[in-house]
């Protein structure tokens, strides 16, 4: 094994390029994603080497974009889609949700749809309300659609390779203020199986269950409790569709208490399923109610004190923590 | 029209037109019988479209259909069994039951699908044009709309896609003078599509969509301009729905005149009086076709009604591709 480091962004972009090279019916459309390299570079390179015939520049025109996906996908293609902003999906939901989504069922089987949506999404950059959102609960309340959000370079990479690779719909969510951060890629091939999820942290007295770029947050409030003496259990699903159910409930029986921290709004949020997927199956071992760590239910606003006091943070997550252990 | 259509050809588009015909008068008992659910949307009087476009392509081109398309898929090669039992949910329908007949589909005969949504399919038959591009096969794509689409995002930022791609996609505009129930003259502004292809460079031309021989002709040279790499063509067919928008429809939004003048320019009995004419067909010989006809779509009745239902365990079945435990 190297020690090689990469950055979310760069191991994004060479996915893309192995399995380009790999199978020569991926290609990969959207917009900026040529010459510029894409609004958050992790197409760069990727125009240079394979050439604008698989490296496809679009007009803003979402709708097509995932659509032509679609109709590629089923005709012996296996596209990469790229919106740019996850907030653009609402100008794409029909070709993504009525088309992409429902296609296979459909037909009664008779159709694969290897397609892989990729898009950015995330507050914290003063992007406002139109180009912050975490709207994971869209995708994962369609049936037909799976959905991972990587949270390291190494996941980041190993888990586009397998949404490439699979000959289903894959939306695959990277957060923007996750592309500058650097983490180990080996130099060898792998890739990471949908559905299975990472303990980050082994502890004792608390499951957290968080998603993207809230395991960094989440992993910093564990670190402080630490030093209290509480020990917390860290649980990146990273694929949120399949999910692993398992190794939540697992762990969660084995603490008995459970925060869920996810970076999409409160209200009907990813951080609900989960709480309610713990509870079908974890009830009788809780000791404490389930503690949600998510979004405000308000637009993500502008201002820079007000964006940051909209998404959760670790002291958000640490005061969960606490109040569960109470 | 100076052109004339070869006899055994238009015999044969003839014969695929009563097929279509009684279909949809099959389709529209059984709905009135209370054995088909939710709604359904025939094509009578718009046959000759269908024929005339579709019944030309080859059985490795693809179409993109709609929600009023029995017609587009039979003259694709559909098989009238499997697409009653559809209609009528069995498991021997081509989507197993599962699609019904919005969604009747079959990739093993190049139909991409009919789609429920006006103007979803559009994107999809952009990206089955391209994916044809991309394996450099002389495969092309139809895509079927209607005046209701016509005006929606989809077919623009299609036709604009395709254009600057040069795909071998065929648009098919069907204008069938009503969206449901709103008009084309009060939903159209400029009052054809050939203008706004004209304003994306797409070539394009106008017919008398129920006029069987001015349709081939023109479906001829628009598919041949599209697969000789020309890019997209755009095939303006203007025709008449002489039944309702959905069986049931109490048609408060045009005169029982409009209808009965519609009626005298029935697509079936145009193509009738040029065989008769040309001395191709007697009245009688035409009155045996329809009866063969008939009789194929009676023991297509037979069997839809006698096949089974979809098994419980079907529910679950044809969601993904592979093992996906969600």
């Amino acid at each position: 094994m190297s020690d090689r480091r990469l950055t979310y962004r760069q191991a994004v972009a060479e996915a893309i390029a192995e399995e380009m090279r790999r199978d020569e019916r991926v290609f990969l459309m959207g917009e900026d994603i040529g010459v510029h390299g894409g609004a958050f570079g992790a197409t760069r390179g990727l125009y240079n080497e394979f050439g604008p015939e698989r490296v496809r520049d679009t007009p803003i025109s979402e709708s097509v974009i995932a659509g032509a996906g679609v109709g590629a996908a089923l005709t012996g293609m296996r596209p990469i889609v790229e919106i740019m902003f996850l907030d653009f999906t609402a100008m794409a939901m029909d070709s993504i949700c009525n088309q992409a989504a429902k296609v296979k069922y459909m037909f009664g089987g008779h159709a694969a749809v290897p397609l892989t949506i990729r898009s950015a999404f995330g507050a914290g950059r003063g992007n406002a309300a139109q180009h912050s959102q975490c709207l994971d609960v869209w995708f994962n309340a369609i049936p037909g659609v799976l959905l991972v959000m990587p949270s390291t370079p190494y996941d980041a990479k190993g888990l586009l390779k397998t949404a490439i690779r699979s000959d289903n719909v894959v939306m695959v969510l990277e957060n923007k203020l996750l592309y500058n951060e650097e983490g180990p890629v080996p130099e060898e091939e792998y890739t990471v199986p949908l559905g299975q999820a990472a303990i980050r942290r082994s502890g004792r007295d608390v499951t957290v269950v968080a998603t993207g770029r809230m395991c960094l947050f989440a992993a910093d409030a564990a670190e402080k409790l630490a030093a209290e003496g509480i020990d917390v259990e860290l649980i990146d699903p990273r694929s949120i569709k399949p999910l692993d159910m398992k190794t939540i409930a697992e762990s969660v029986r084995k603490t008995n208490r459970a925060v869920v921290v996810g970076e999409g709004h409160r209200t009907g949020g990813l951080t609900s399923e989960l709480a309610a997927r713990i509870m079908d199956d974890c009830f009788h071992y809780l000791d404490a109610p389930i503690k949600r760590v998510a979004a405000e239910d308000v637009p993500i606003p502008y201002n820079r004190g007000l964006e940051l006091e909209t998404i959760p943070g670790a002291k958000d997550i640490i005061a969960a923590i606490r109040a569960v252990m109470a | 029209m100076s052109q004339r259509m070869n006899d055994a050809r238009l015999l044969a588009d003839y014969r695929l037109m009563w097929r279509i015909r009684l279909h949809e008068e099959a389709v529209k008992q059984l709905f009135l019988k209370g054995n088909i659910g939710g709604s359904t949307h025939l094509c009578i009087g718009q046959e000759a479209v269908a024929a005339g476009v579709i019944g030309q392509l080859r059985p490795s081109d693809y179409i993109s259909s709609t929600h009023r398309g029995h017609g587009h898929m039979l003259a694709k090669g559909g098989e009238l069994k499997p697409m009653l039992a559809e209609v009528l949910g069995k498991s021997t329908g081509y989507c197993k039951g599962k699609g019904g007949s919005m969604h009747i589909a079959s990739l093993e005969i190049g139909n991409l699908g009919a789609n429920g949504i006006v103007g979803g399919g559009i994107p999809i038959a952009v990206g089955a044009a391209l994916s044809a591009k991309l394996r450099a096969t002389d495969q092309i794509t139809v895509v079927a709309f209607g005046d209701g689409a016509s005006s929606g995002g989809n077919a623009h930022e299609s036709m604009n896609l395709a254009a600057l791609w040069e795909l071998p996609a065929l648009f098919l505009f069907e204008n069938n003078h009503y969206a449901v129930s709103t008009a084309c003259h009060n939903s159209i502004a400029g009052g054809c599509l050939t203008v706004r292809a004209a304003g994306y460079g797409i070539p394009s031309a106008a017919v008398d969509g129920n006029d069987l021989e001015e349709v081939h002709f023109a479906a001829k040279e628009a598919i041949e301009h599209v697969r000789a790499g020309n890019g997209p063509y755009l095939l303006e067919c203007t025709t008449y729905r002489l039944e309702g928008h959905f069986v049931g429809d109490p048609m408060l939004y045009r005169s029982k005149e409009e209808v009965k003048a519609w009626r005298r320019r029935d697509p079936l009995l145009h193509a009738e009086r040029l065989l008769v004419e040309r001395g191709i067909l007697t009245e009688q010989e035409c009155r045996a076709i329809q009866a063969e006809a008939q009789a194929e779509v009676d023991a297509a009745v037979d069997f839809a009604e006698s096949s089974p239902e979809p098994s419980p365990e079907a529910l679950f079945e044809d969601l993904y591709t592979g093992q996906v435990s969600a």
